[in-house]
C-alpha cells in the first residue's frame, strides 16, 4: 500500500486509517464494550461482525460521538480523536448510515442530501440550484436516477437508503460506516450498492460494513473484526474463513451446517386452517389465493414490493383488502381489525419491530402480556400472579436474555426483543403466527434459535406463515413456499422443489401452474 | 439491581426533593406556616388542580392533552347551579357530570376514532364549552345564597370541615387520586392506556382497541374536571360561566409535567402529579405569606415547569 509521508513520524499505528484500542463503555447495569480493538486500513471494506448484543452498535456510536467512551484510545487519520457529536465526527471525515434512516421525509431529495451543510449564494441565501444540480450529479454517479426535487418520503425505502449513502459519500469523507445497509434492499439494489462501495474503495475511502447476511460479507469485505458479548474476538482475513467457521467464531460454538429439517411430511390430509380467494388491494395485491393447513409452515417468497408484507397485513386485519374472501376452518370470515384476528388465534410479528412491534418503555413483562391482558382481566384488574407466572415461563422457554421481567424492552438486543414479541403471541395459544422477516437485524445465534422455535410451533400444531427475503431461511424452514411477484402468486413449491434455485427460477419466470 | 448515576437519581426524585426543599424553606423563614388554617388553605385551593390533574395525567400518558378542562369545570358548575333549584342537589350534580362526560366522549371520539390532534380538538372545545357555560348562566354569576336551601347545601361542599377541622375537599382528593392510581397501576385499562401512549401502532397491532381507550380516557378527564368545577363553585358559593375554572387547564398540565409524566406519553405518574400540584401551591403560598408580589410566583413556577421538561428530555430518547 501507499506509504503516507506522515508515517515517517515512526509510529506503526500510522498504517491504519482508524485504530481503536482497548475501548470500554458501560451503561447502567451492562458493560457493553470490554476492551475492544478495531483497525481499518485505507480503502478497505472491513466487516464488523457479532451477534446482537456483541457491542457493534455501541462501538459505532462511540466512534461517531453519540456515546462517550469510558476508556481506550481512538486514532483516526493519524491523530487521536475523541468526538463529542455526530457532526464533529462528520467534520473529521467519518460518515454513518444507520439502520434506521434519519432523513427527513418531507424535504426534497436534494435538501436531504445537503441537510445541515447547504451551499450558499453570494448574498447568503440557500443555493437551491446548485444543491439540485450537485445532488443529481451525485445520484447519477450511483446510477440512481430519480427526480431530486421531489420529497424523499415519496420514494421507496431502498431509494431513501441510496440517498443516505449518497449523502454520506458526498461529504469529504474518509470512512463510511454502514450499519445493515442492505436490510431493506432487493438483490438488484444490493448490486448497485456494492458497485458504489467498490467505487469508494478505488478512491481510497474505507468502509466499515455491518451486515448479518454472510454472503454479502464474503462478497464485498476483505477483512473482518469479530466481537462477542462486548469482547474482542479477533480480526481475520476473509479468505482464511468459510461461512461455517465465521458463524462458529461469532456464536462461540461450533454450529453444524443447518439443513432443512423436515422432508416429505404429508400435509395433504391435514385440516385446512385458513384459505383466501382472490385477495386484491390497490396495486399491491392482485388476486391472491392461498391455503394454510394446521401445523404447516408456509413461506412467502418474493422480492421487495412483491406483496408479501401487504398480504400478511390483510390476513391480520391491519389493512383492508379491496376484494377477496378469507375462510377460517372453511367458514367465510371478515377480519376488519387486528382484534378480530387475535380472537381467532392469529398472531403477527411485524417486520418493523421498532415502530410496530415493541412498546419501547414498557417492561418485558408488559410487552409479553399486552395482547393477553383481556384474558388476565378480573373485574378490570390484572391478575398479576398469573401474569408473572406466564411471563417467567416464557422468558425461560424462549431463553430471553434480560436482567429482569421489569426491564424496559427497549434496553434488550434485537434478537431478545423479537423473542419477547414471539412470546406475546405464544402465550395467546395461537393457531397461526404470521412472521414478517422474523430474523431481520438479528444475529446468527438468535436466528438459529428463532428458526428452532418455528419448528417447535409446527410440531405443536401451530401454523406459521413466514415471510423472509433470505431464501435460504425459507428453504430451511418451510413445508410449502408460495412465490409472489407483483402482487400475484407465481407458483407454489413443495417437497423436493423447495430449494434456492427453484425458488429464484420461479420468481424470475413463474411456474407451469401459475395461471391458476 | 441497577446502579444509577447522580443525574438519574436527581431525575427520579427531583419533584419530591423540590417539595421538601420548599417545605423546609417555609418552615425556616415563613412565620406561622404550619398554622392549621394555612394547611387547610392548601387543601381547599389545591382541590381543582388535583382533580383536573388526575384526568390530565391519564390523557397525557396516552400522548394527548386536554385543554378543555377549565371550560368543562365552568359548564359543570353552572349546570349544577341552574338545575338544582328545580330538580334538587344530587340530580343536578349527576346531570352536570353527565354533560361533562358527553364533552369528554366527543373529544375522545375525535381524537381516538378520527385521529385528530388532541391539542386542536380540545382547544376548539375549550372555546365552545366556555361559551355554552356563559349562555347557560345568561352571562350573569349565579350566587348560591340566592338559591335558597339547595344553595346552602351545595355551599357546604366547599366550606364544611370534617370534625370541624379538615376541609371537606380532602374527600374528593383522596378518592380521585386513589381511583386514578389504581387504574394506572393495577388495571388492564391502565396498562392499555400507557401502551397506547408509548407506541400507538404496536398497541393497535396487539389488538388493543385504541379508539375505545382514548374515549374512556377523555371521558374520565372531563368527569373529574366536572367534579372539580362543582367543588370549586361550592367553595366560593358562586357559579360564574366566564371565570369558573379559568386557566385551570394550565395548572393541571403544569402539575402533570412537574410530576414527571412525559408529554410524549407512555407513563402515568399519578403520585407525581399530586406532588407537582403541591409544589405549585407551595410557591404561591410562600410568595403570598412573605409579601412577595404574585407575579414573582408565576415566574418561579415557569422556571420550575421548564426545568421539569428539561429533566425529562433525556429520559425519553
Amino acid at each position: 500500500m501507499l506509504r503516507h509521508p506522515l508515517c515517517m513520524k515512526g509510529a506503526a499505528a500510522m498504517d491504519w486509517l482508524l485504530d481503536i484500542q482497548g475501548l470500554e463503555k458501560s451503561f447502567p447495569g451492562v458493560k457493553a464494550l470490554k476492551g475492544v480493538s478495531l483497525q481499518v486500513k485505507e480503502g478497505e471494506v472491513h466487516a464488523l461482525m457479532g451477534e446482537n448484543g456483541a457491542g457493534k452498535s455501541t462501538l459505532i456510536k462511540v466512534l461517531t460521538g453519540i456515546y462517550q467512551k469510558d476508556a481506550g484510545t481512538i486514532r483516526f487519520d493519524g491523530e487521536s480523536i475523541d468526538v463529542g457529536s455526530p457532526i464533529e465526527a462528520n467534520r473529521k471525515g467519518i460518515s454513518t448510515i444507520y439502520q434506521e434512516l434519519n432523513l427527513s421525509p418531507f424535504q426534497t431529495v436534494y435538501e436531504n442530501l445537503f441537510l445541515g451543510r447547504e451551499p450558499r449564494t453570494k448574498v447568503g441565501s440557500i443555493d437551491r440550484k446548485k444543491m439540485a444540480a450537485e445532488a443529481r450529479q451525485i445520484l447519477d454517479d450511483l446510477e440512481v436516477h430519480i427526480d431530486v426535487t421531489r420529497p424523499l418520503g415519496q420514494y421507496s425505502t431502498a431509494i431513501q437508503q441510496m440517498v443516505a449513502v449518497a449523502r454520506a459519500i458526498s461529504t469529504n469523507t474518509k470512512l463510511v460506516i454502514m450499519d445493515e445497509p442492505t436490510s431493506s434492499l432487493d438483490a438488484k439494489e444490493v448490486k448497485v450498492l456494492f458497485g458504489v462501495i467498490r467505487k469508494l474503495k478505488d478512491q481510497g475511502i474505507s468502509v466499515i460494513f455491518i451486515s448479518h447476511k454472510l454472503d454479502e460479507i464474503f462478497e464485498i469485505c476483505e477483512r473482518l473484526t469479530i466481537l462477542k458479548d462486548g469482547q474482542y474476538v479477533g480480526v481475520y482475513d476473509i479468505k482464511d474463513l468459510d461461512q461455517l467457521k465465521l458463524i462458529s467464531l461469532m456464536v462461540g460454538r461450533e454450529t453444524g451446517k443447518r439443513e432443512r429439517k423436515k422432508t416429505g411430511y404429508n400435509f395433504e390430509k391435514a385440516k385446512e386452517l385458513m384459505r383466501t380467494e382472490n385477495i386484491c388491494q390497490g396495486m399491491r395485491l392482485n388476486g391472491i389465493g392461498m391455503t394454510i393447513k394446521e401445523g404447516e409452515v408456509v413461506g412467502l417468497a418474493g422480492l421487495l414490493g412483491s406483496g408479501r408484507s401487504e398480504l400478511a397485513q390483510v390476513l391480520f386485519g391491519a389493512n383492508q383488502p379491496d376484494q377477496g374472501k378469507v375462510f377460517w376452518y372453511g367458514r367465510p370470515v371478515r377480519i376488519r381489525k387486528p382484534s378480530d384476528a387475535i380472537i381467532r388465534g392469529i398472531g403477527f410479528c411485524t417486520e418493523d419491530r421498532k415502530e410496530e412491534g415493541i412498546i419501547p418503555h414498557l417492561s418485558v413483562k408488559e410487552n409479553i402480556t399486552i395482547a393477553l391482558l383481556p384474558k388476565l382481566n378480573k373485574l378490570g384488574f390484572v391478575k398479576t400472579k398469573e401474569q408473572d407466572e406466564i411471563v417467567s415461563s416464557y422468558i425461560d422457554k424462549l431463553r430471553i436474555k434480560t436482567p429482569s421481567a421489569e426491564q424496559p424492552i427497549v434496553n434488550l438486543s434485537g434478537g431478545n426483543q423479537q423473542k419477547v414479541l414471539l412470546a406475546r403471541w405464544m402465550c395467546m395459544e395461537p393457531k397461526l403466527i404470521i412472521m414478517d422477516e422474523p430474523t431481520r437485524g438479528i444475529d446468527v445465534g438468535a436466528k438459529a434459535e428463532i428458526e428452532q422455535l418455528i419448528q417447535e410451533f409446527s410440531k405443536a400444531g401451530i401454523s406459521v406463515l413466514m415471510i423472509s427475503s433470505e431464501i435460504a431461511e425459507l428453504v430451511r424452514n418451510c413445508d410449502r413456499i408460495l412465490v409472489l411477484r407483483d402482487g400475484k402468486k407465481k407458483g407454489e413449491l413443495t417437497g423436493a422443489d423447495i430449494n434456492q434455485d427453484k425458488i429464484m427460477e420461479t420468481i424470475a419466470h413463474g411456474s407451469e401452474h401459475k395461471e391458476a | 439491581m441497577e446502579k444509577m448515576n447522580g443525574l438519574q437519581i436527581i431525575k427520579k426524585y427531583s419533584s419530591v426533593t423540590l417539595l421538601l426543599v420548599l417545605v423546609l424553606l417555609n418552615a425556616m423563614f415563613t412565620p406561622s406556616f404550619f398554622n392549621l388554617n394555612n394547611l387547610n388553605n392548601i387543601i381547599t385551593q389545591i382541590c381543582p388542580v388535583i382533580l383536573c390533574g388526575m384526568g390530565m395525567t391519564l390523557v397525557i400518558s396516552t400522548g394527548g392533552i386536554d385543554i378543555s378542562v377549565g371550560s368543562v369545570m365552568a359548564l359543570a358548575g353552572v349546570l349544577t347551579a341552574r338545575l338544582m333549584p328545580q330538580i334538587g342537589l344530587y340530580p343536578a350534580v349527576s346531570c352536570a357530570l353527565f354533560a361533562a362526560v358527553l364533552v369528554g366522549g366527543l373529544v375522545g371520539f375525535m381524537v381516538g376514532k378520527l385521529r385528530l390532534q388532541a391539542m386542536v380538538v380540545t382547544l376548539g372545545l375549550m372555546l365552545a364549552v366556555r361559551g355554552a357555560a356563559q349562555v347557560l348562566c345568561d352571562g350573569r354569576d349565579i350566587y348560591f345564597n340566592k338559591l335558597g336551601k339547595v344553595g346552602e347545601q351545595l355551599a357546604l361542599w366547599g366550606t364544611y370541615k370534617i370534625g370541624g377541622v379538615v376541609p371537606v375537599q380532602i374527600i374528593p382528593i383522596i378518592l380521585v387520586v386513589s381511583v386514578i392510581w389504581i387504574i394506572a397501576e393495577k388495571t388492564v385499562l391502565g396498562h392499555q392506556i400507557q401502551a397506547v401512549g408509548d407506541n400507538y401502532k404496536s398497541s393497535a397491532l396487539a389488538g388493543i382497541n385504541t379508539a375505545r381507550t382514548m374515549i374512556i380516557v377523555y371521558c374520565m378527564s372531563a368527569f373529574f374536571a366536572g367534579l372539580a368545577g362543582i367543588f370549586q363553585a361550592a367553595k366560593i358559593a358562586v357559579a360564574a360561566g366566564s371565570s369558573l375554572g379559568q386557566l385551570a387547564e394550565l395548572d393541571a398540565i403544569a402539575a402533570v409535567v412537574i410530576g414527571g409524566t412525559p408529554m410524549s406519553g407512555g407513563k402515568a405518574r399519578v403520585i407525581g402529579t399530586v406532588i407537582g400540584a403541591l409544589i405549585m401551591q407551595m410557591i404561591t403560598l410562600t410568595c403570598v405569606m412573605n409579601d412577595i408580589p404574585s407575579q414573582y410566583a408565576q415566574v418561579l413556577k415557569a422556571i420550575i415547569l421548564i426545568f421539569a421538561v428539561f429533566i425529562q428530555r433525556e429520559k425519553r430518547k
